[in-house]
């Protein structure tokens, strides 16, 4: 019966109460996580459910991230285009890499999302009168809230918020709309397609997927979201740099992927969150999280394949067979 | 319905299939045999265009075929299995069935209609026509080497083929396995109207079904007819029987 539960909904509605716990550290850390969440959603429709490991999906994010902030900050444009922009180019250079990408498999697939997310990065990191090159684009602006401050006055709870919690409440709804879409897709028949690929693309060919192109959606749409990902990013961290694009940001969101379980739609999120509250509390203690992440990732991949999200499916399973046994 | 003229492909200089013609009318259960070696399972993949001939041609109802890509070919009514298994072992029994439907009948650009009750009816038929009816929610991959088998043939018919291509149907089966898997293909192919080519090692299970029989030997067919005839032909005797009795 515990997959009848709407997880999602349930953890959305409980993130909605972050801000009321009245401390900033906590709708800073929240909007981090929420945002990352979506990141490495985007992701697992790729990893997860079509079975491609991209290494470099951090260069949509970043494309994203460049899209919203050099639109808001520099042309002055409403967020309420901005932010869609941003999946808008980010899908757009996702056609044009996932049409080489698709074309390889496996070990070369990976090293060619890596390729082009480098060269993104290259591009961000020199283009100096677009992308403000190395120092990157700070200030930009949060979206206007001016208006809600002005109905505040007559509802009640919707007023007296700050600014950086008006944006929490705004990059959770936006994302979960996003996450329920990405739900949508992998729970339609273009999903299952994808599993089929992922599963064996040899016979998914030959029950007439066009496996190659189908993939290439898939890419598309991995990349917009994540594109999307990067454009509330930007704005929560105040400022967009070339290193959003950089591989170590591919890395992290594949380790998230990972750690919460590419078997499960939710498992992407949940290792967003855990990766991000861990390593809150670590740095405090420790300058060597990286040590302390590989030594949990060498773990994981031995001990729970299936991630955070399968450790626990499986053995909630078996504590329910022996509550019925019982 | 399907006529194969003068199929060639090499790999780096060695001629794994030279020069093959061989007709499969429409109703008809061929069987194309030969040692190991010999080439049956390239001439199948140039035939379902998993590769790609030097020369030759394919027709499949005067149309010309050659060199059409798997995933159109099946839409014009071919279906295949494979030598390996080959299912998509990590999702359940009906939804294998269930994806060889969707994929078909042309669904899989569909991004937002929840998956769950489409085709189920015709899925559930399907599985219980092939003797699955009791395993649909298992996972595929853990069904028995014969259970795979005859899911893989149901994978195949989900696609309402015209023709069906058979690569070695009871490879790894047990002898009772085997007469069970053939009673099923032939009960099927009955039912459905099929043209059948298959490829065996069985000789028992040839003589038994099949119409007419081609005999490839290092490439190049030795000889075709009736099950009668082959058995009869010298060259046949020589190099493929000879080895086995």
């Amino acid at each position: 019966m515990s997959a009848r539960v709407p997880w999602g909904l349930v953890a959305f509605v409980a993130a909605l109460f972050v801000p009321a716990l009245g401390s900033r550290f906590y709708t800073f850390l929240a909007t981090d996580v929420v945002i990352w969440a979506l990141f490495a959603t985007s992701l697992n429709l790729l990893v997860g459910y079509t079975g491609l490991v991209s290494f470099g999906h951090a260069a949509y994010f970043g494309v994203g991230a460049y899209a919203t902030g050099i639109l808001m900050k520099k042309l002055g444009v409403s967020f309420l285009l901005a932010w869609p922009a941003a999946g808008v180019f980010a899908g757009a250079c996702a056609v044009v890499f996932g049409f080489f990408c698709v074309r390889l498999s496996r070990i070369y697939f990976a090293m060619l999302t890596l390729a082009f997310a480098q060269i993104v990065w290259a591009i961000c990191f020199k283009w100096n009168e677009l992308t403000g090159g190395e120092q990157g684009m700070p200030e930009i602006p949060y979206p206007d809230f001016g208006w809600i401050e002005r109905l505040g006055g007559r509802l009640p709870l919707l007023g007296g918020w700050r600014t950086a919690e008006y944006y929490y409440f705004l990059t959770l709804v936006l994302v979960a709309a996003c996450v329920w879409a990405l739900h949508r897709i992998v729970t339609s028949p273009f999903g299952r397609m994808l599993t089929t690929i992922r599963e064996n693309a040899e016979r998914a060919e030959f029950i007439g997927v066009n496996v190659r192109r189908s993939e290439l959606v898939a890419f598309v749409l991995a990349g917009t979201f994540a594109g999307l990902a990067g454009g509330l990013f930007g704005i929560f961290n105040r400022g967009v740099f070339p290193d959003f694009a950089y591989w170590t940001k591919s890395s992290e969101v594949l380790i998230m992927t990972l750690l919460g379980g590419m078997g499960t739609f939710y498992g992407p999120s949940i290792g967003a969150l855990v990766l991000i509250l861990l390593n809150q509390q670590i740095v405090s203690y420790t300058e060597y999280w990286p040590l302390v992440l590989g030594t949990i990732l060498v773990a994981l991949l031995f001990g729970f394949p299936g991630g955070i999200a399968g450790a626990v499916g499986a053995f909630s399973g078996r504590l329910l067979r022996k509550v019925r046994s019982a | 319905m399907l006529e194969v003229r003068d199929l060639a492909k090499s790999f780096d200089g060695f001629q794994a299939v030279a020069g093959v013609s061989l007709d499969a009318p429409r109703g008809s259960i061929g069987a194309i045999i030969g040692p190991n070696g010999a080439g049956k399972t390239t001439l199948f993949n140039l035939i379902t265009g998993h590769l790609r001939p030097d020369r030759g041609r394919v027709t499949l109802n005067g149309r010309d075929v050659t060199g059409v890509a798997p995933h159109d070919l099946c839409r014009l009514g071919v279906g295949r299995s494979f030598q390996r298994t080959n299912i998509f072992p990590r999702l359940t029994v009906f939804e294998n069935v269930q994806a060889a439907f969707l994929s078909h009948r042309g669904r899989g650009w569909n991004l937002v209609t929840p998956v769950e009750r489409l085709y189920r009816a015709e899925a559930l038929a399907l599985l219980e026509s092939i003797g699955l009816a009791d395993r649909t929610d298992e996972v595929a991959g853990a069904l028995s080497h014969g259970g795979q088998k005859q899911l893989e043939l149901g994978l195949a018919l989900a696609l309402e083929p015209e023709i069906l291509l058979l690569d070695e149907p009871t490879a790894g089966m047990s002898a009772t396995e085997t007469r069970e898997a053939i009673r099923l293909i032939e009960r099927i192919a009955r039912e459905r109207g099929l043209t059948l080519l298959f490829t065996e090692h069985d000789m028992e299970v040839v003589f038994s079904i099949a119409q007419r029989i081609t005999v490839l030997h290092q490439g190049r067919v030795i000889a075709a007819g009736a099950p009668d005839e082959v058995r009869r032909d010298e060259a046949v005797r020589r190099v493929y029987l000879g080895e086995r009795h």
